[in-house]
């Protein structure tokens, strides 16, 4: 036995502000994004789209585009034969699979970017220059552009199912009715939140190549396995010829990585051109082709006692959801009536749902999906009420959240493709007091109080937040005779820090620094099955897959430790790159020395030194927390600066706090910035508006404001062995409440309601001065 | 279509010559003609500030650029930043401050940051938010970006003093 030579790594890494092992490469412009990668014989993709929001192709001429010298392909439905269909990946909402888009137009575009033709060229320079030569004949039709003409259907989206509803249904719990029949105030309110999308700053793109056999795509992220799956089928090779390899991301947040039509054309493109064929999507593109997300109006009652006591809610939601259903196109309309309720003791509640289809970009899911829009439109009707009924809005929250007490809280079954679900643990009550203790709620000037000309405001908004979506998640850690280790996971990663946070797992199951450890995520080869990134599940599901594969790694090389040296389990552990004796810190087993042994062929070697495990979720963990905003409002300019603002959620446990700070105050800030700023505007004609960076505004260093993130880890959740609860999305869920109820308290002395988003300065202005009118 | 041109110009301290169309931006010739994919393309129409390379000292849009216009220039891109393999101190800043996730942003705002601390070595923190206001980040809420950069100038002005 030799005396070991590395310290023993004690020391407890998951709680540690870790800074990121993965930064140097994006730091020094080392990093591999998808426009990087480049092959010998690589050509160029672009997409023909739609000009039109609802046209007949009554044909194509394409001859002067094919015969510009360096172009290769020019492809429209008819080339491509049987054009597949992509189906929905999650939230199967009844009838929503009637509206699935094909992966090209087949004799018919139904919004604005739609594919109607993909050409490849030498260069994307002459791939673009073709796009202009072709020409096609189209029949422009009557658009839908807006809920109402939507449900009208004088104009049908798609006439073979002869109706826009995509979806209808109801959800309830307890008893609706009987609740307001004990009401002493109602108040009923329509409410709309704005069409707006992610916009990542990488912009989506793909590079195919196939070799006669093998497929690889490079560019893949999210959920790379289901995509394999699906391209699998629609190309008809098995799904082992084909490798989806996910490179760099530059940000996802639910838009990127879903199976969009290019995630066809592009393979398909490169099996016929046998070519490596690149495409990578323009910001005017991205704007229109990427899903959208979030444009929903709802009706919402509320009946209460007269000293606030919430008896009863019932809603109709109407969510715009485009053309088509996207794969996960159901989601965000589903949580909605989900998440309506929120935090609150709301026993007695319905939701009527109505899914609607329109001449629009179709949507899918954005960080929070379905949360924004329904704590918006629960947390204004609360302060509409609190003001009818004289209460203090904070009072009124305090009075109806659910208490410690009464968890875990049945919150029924809301989602139709789901069973029943519960609030599994926490205190809603200490959250709430601790964001409101953080701000210094109560000494800040509200309701319009005047300083310097500005009115000044406050806003509350409590909520509620899912994550860790099931079933499974896989990972895989093998010993390399060098003292590496490999660390390969199902989940894939769009630059939250997953290399990181899953080596600090792995180090603590196995005693070693987290530098011991690289982590490979991101291709369909690394592990059997991956389910991907997505309702903050990486590190709930795939982080405690990598804390089973480093616990089982540990147990085996004891096990095998015991065995061989005739020493009891008891008096060993692992760490340091060995299996050390407790008594002495002598090396029993050097995992360096097994890997090599591994590596020529010692079968129990291996197995000790390559370990897979599986977790399987059982059930859901609820994050919730409070946000409070304070805001100052120029009532000539209509210009809203936001002075202070907590956003304060409980996680259960915060795997490495520099990184969920970063989460927290990047999520924050993107959703101020959609509260005020991001909007995908249509015409009548339904054209795009707001389709470049120009008008599509995204928050800038000047407007983002100061945000103070504070994690809480009160109640560890019981469905994972980390305890953790999703933290990327709570920061994003409850902002637009926070912020219009801030700015709404500011301006409520000039008589300003305040029931849509965003609030924009020309909408803002535009209140105040029908406000003033009215005065 | 014009005749292709060479043009030549100092790239990171390097003299590079290229051929390219006169319609090739500058960023599409250091990406592609030049391999140096540090450099991103986040909007092509001059507002997101991914793109930004230095030219001659001063941040220039590489999109909105040709790259016959940077014939004869002296550019640096985030390549150039530190010796191959090696941070400058704002680089480590901003690995110390978590002023990055996805990291597609971040050569342009390093970049950008460069020539502000190189035009004013000690910015307060409006200055920084100003300077900062031209790239858009989606990922971090530009806090710890200002934080790194504040960071890396007080450490700088301590090293001179």
């Amino acid at each position: 036995m030799n005396a070991p030579d590395r310290a023993v790594d004690r020391a407890t890494h998951v709680g540690t502000p870790t800074v990121r092992g993965e930064d140097q490469r994006f730091l020094t412009g080392a990093a591999r994004f998808t426009d990087d990668v480049r092959f010998e014989r690589m050509v160029h993709a672009a997409v023909l789209r739609s000009p039109h929001a609802n046209a007949r192709i009554r044909g194509f001429d394409a001859a002067a585009a094919a015969a510009l010298p360096g172009v290769l392909l020019v492809a429209t439905a008819a080339d491509l034969g049987e054009v597949p269909v992509i189906p929905l990946r999650l939230a199967p909402l009844p009838g929503l699979d009637r509206f699935v888009q094909r992966a090209i137009a087949v004799d018919r575009v139904r919004y604005v970017g739609e594919p109607v033709a993909l050409i490849v060229a030498e260069s994307r320079y002459i791939a673009e220059d073709a796009l202009d030569l072709i020409v096609v004949d189209y029949e422009a039709l009557d658009p839908v552009t807006n809920i109402a003409q939507a449900l009208a259907g004088t104009a049908l989206v798609h006439e073979a199912v002869g109706t826009n509803v995509g979806s209808h249904y109801h959800v309830a719990r307890g008893d609706p009715a009987g609740g307001f029949a004990r009401a002493e105030y109602t108040r009923k309110e329509r409410f709309r939140c704005h069409r707006h999308t992610a916009a990542p700053m990488e912009t989506r793109g793909l590079v195919a190549e196939y070799d006669g056999a093998a497929m690889r795509v490079w560019g893949a992220t999210k959920v790379p396995f289901f995509n394999r799956r699906l391209l699998a089928k629609m190309l008809d090779l098995p799904e082992t010829a084909i490798e989806m390899i996910e490179t760099d991301i530059g940000g996802g947040f639910g838009v990127r990585g879903e199976f969009y039509p290019e995630d066809y054309l592009v393979p398909w493109a490169a099996m016929r051109l046998r070519r490596p064929v690149k495409w990578i999507e323009d910001r005017r593109e991205h704007l229109m082709a990427t899903n959208h997300a979030r444009e929903t109006e709802c009706e919402l009652e509320i009946g209460m006692k007269r000293d606030g006591t919430i008896v009863g809610l019932r809603a109709t939601v109407w969510a715009d959801l485009g053309a088509y259903t996207r794969t996960g196109g159901g989601v965000a309309i589903a949580r909605v009536p989900q998440f309506l309720p929120g935090p609150y003791r709301i026993p007695d509640y319905a939701c009527e749902v109505f899914a609607l289809h329109s001449n629009k970009t179709p949507v899918g899911t954005y960080r929070g999906p379905g949360r924004y829009e329904a704590n918006f439109f629960r947390e204004r009707l609360l302060d509409l009420a609190a003001a009818d009924l004289g209460l203090d809005p904070a009072a009124l929250r305090e009075k109806n959240l659910v208490s410690a007490q009464e968890i875990p809280y049945d919150i029924g079954t809301l989602v139709p493709f789901e069973g029943p679900n519960a609030y599994e643990g926490g205190d809603f009550h200490s959250a709430y007091r601790q964001a409101l203790a953080a701000i210094g709620h109560g000494s800040l000037p509200a309701k319009g109080a005047v300083i310097d000309g500005r009115l000044h405001g406050v806003g509350l908004a409590c909520f509620t937040e899912s994550s860790g979506a099931g079933p499974s998640e896989s990972a895989r850690i093998v010993a390399r005779p060098d003292g590496r280790y490999e660390v390969y996971v199902g989940v894939t990663t769009m630059g939250q820090g997953h290399e990181t946070v899953f080596a600090q797992i792995a180090a603590d199951e196995l005693g070693l620094p987290v530098a011991a450890f690289q982590v490979f995520h991101g291709s369909t080869s690394h592990v059997d099955e991956g389910w991907g990134t997505y309702h903050s599940r990486a590190i709930v599901v795939g982080g405690s897959a990598v804390k089973l594969a480093g616990a089982a790694m540990r147990d085996k090389l004891i096990e095998l430790a015991a065995r061989r040296s005739g020493l009891p389990a008891a008096e060993l552990r692992v760490g340091a790159g060995a299996v050390l004796r407790e008594s002495d810190a002598s090396t029993v087993l050097d995992v360096a020395e097994l890997a090599r042994a591994a590596a020529e062929g010692d079968a129990e070697a291996r197995e000790a030194t390559h370990v897979k495990a599986r977790f399987d979720i059982k059930m859901r963990p609820y994050s919730y927390g409070t946000h409070v905003a304070h805001v100052a409002v120029d009532p000539e300019t209509a210009q809203v600066e936001v002075l202070a603002y907590v956003a304060l959620e409980d996680v259960g446990r915060v795997i490495n706090p520099l990184l969920a700070k970063g989460q927290a105050v990047g999520g924050a800030v993107q959703g101020i910035g959609a509260t005020f700023l991001d909007e995908l505007l249509y015409d009548e004609a339904g054209q795009l508006v707001s389709g470049t960076f120009a008008d599509y505004l995204v928050p800038t260093s000047t407007e983002a404001p100061p945000i103070q993130a504070i994690f809480l880890e009160e109640a560890p959740s019981a469905s994972n062995p980390l305890g953790a609860k999703g933290a990327g999305e709570g920061a994003i869920v409850a902002t637009g409440a926070a912020v219009a109820n801030a700015v709404a308290d500011a301006l409520a002395p000039l008589g300003v309601k305040i029931t849509a988003l965003p609030l924009s300065l020309n909408n803002l202005a535009a209140s105040i001065r029908a406000a003033r009118r009215r005065a | 279509m014009p005749e292709p041109r060479e043009i030549e110009l100092t790239i990171n301290g390097e003299r590079r010559a290229g051929r390219c169309e006169p319609r090739t931006t500058l960023v599409d010739f250091l990406r592609e003609t030049c391999a140096l994919t540090g450099t991103h393309v986040g909007c092509e129409h001059g507002v997101c500030g991914a793109c930004t390379v230095l030219l001659d000292g001063a941040p220039v849009r590489s999109c909105l650029m040709f790259a016959v216009q940077a014939a004869g220039a002296r550019l640096t891109t985030v390549e150039g930043l530190a010796p191959p393999g090696e941070m400058n101190d704002l680089q480590r800043a901003f690995q110390e401050h978590h002023a990055l996730q996805c990291g597609f942003c971040t050569p342009g705002i390093l970049t950008t940051m460069t020539a502000l601390l190189a035009d004013n070595p000690t910015p307060t923190r409006e200055d920084v938010r100003r300077a900062l206001s031209g790239n858009i980040c989606r990922c971090t809420g530009y806090e710890p970006i200002v934080q790194a950069v504040l960071d890396c100038a007080r450490g700088r002005a301590g090293r001179a003093g």
